[in-house]
């Protein structure tokens, strides 16, 4: 079970429609990922609440299908 | 059960100023992700309890509702959720992390 890239991204989007996200393919296996999100509205939020809101537009996928994606996040300079 | 599973979480973050759940042991991590953890743990030099979810299937189903969390692993200190491996080691990188366990790891060197 591994997702493709651009699935992960275009998730990543719906959810958080002004996101730039950047996904490396770690091993190049299709199954671990490391995925920086940068938006706007992370803005004021705890590390913690901002992985949340990524984590919630990839929904029960997380630690199922998606089982290593390394998560990093930032507001935009 | 899964009453059950965050009453007994909630006794090991309760008893236990610093636990982190993973996968697979100290010793020997089963993950990636764990490993990493626990290197960085072990560089800060601070003693904490660890909780092999892979050992523990109620604990390890029941953790991610409790914590309001998808993976594994996961960092708790003096009760509170503090994130997993890419939060620690965010932390970690900006100083964050050592600062906030500087009086447990003062009394692990003790």
């Amino acid at each position: 079970m591994a997702m493709a890239a651009d699935d992960i991204e275009a998730l990543i989007l719906a959810g958080i429609p002004d996101a730039q996200v950047r996904i490396t393919d770690l091993a190049g296996d299709g199954d671990h990922y490391a995925a920086h999100v940068t938006s706007e509205s992370f803005r004021g939020m705890s590390r913690l609440a901002q992985q949340r809101a990524v984590y919630a537009t990839l929904g029960e996928r997380m630690g199922g299908e998606l089982h290593a994606l390394q998560l990093t996040t930032a507001v935009p300079n | 059960m899964t009453d059950t599973a965050h009453a007994r979480i909630q006794d090991l973050v309760s008893k236990n100023e610093v636990v982190l759940f993973m996968k697979g042991t100290p010793l020997f991590p089963q993950c990636g992700f764990s490993s990493r953890a626990v290197a960085i743990l072990e560089r800060i030099g601070v003693a904490y309890e660890s909780v092999d979810v892979l050992q523990d299937q109620e604990v390890r189903q029941g953790i991610k509702s409790f914590s309001d969390w998808p993976t594994i692993p996961q960092l708790y200190v003096k009760g509170e959720f503090l994130g997993g491996s890419d939060i620690m080691m965010e932390m970690y990188e900006a100083g964050e992390l050592q600062q906030l366990l500087a009086p447990q790891a003062a009394s692990s060197a003790g």
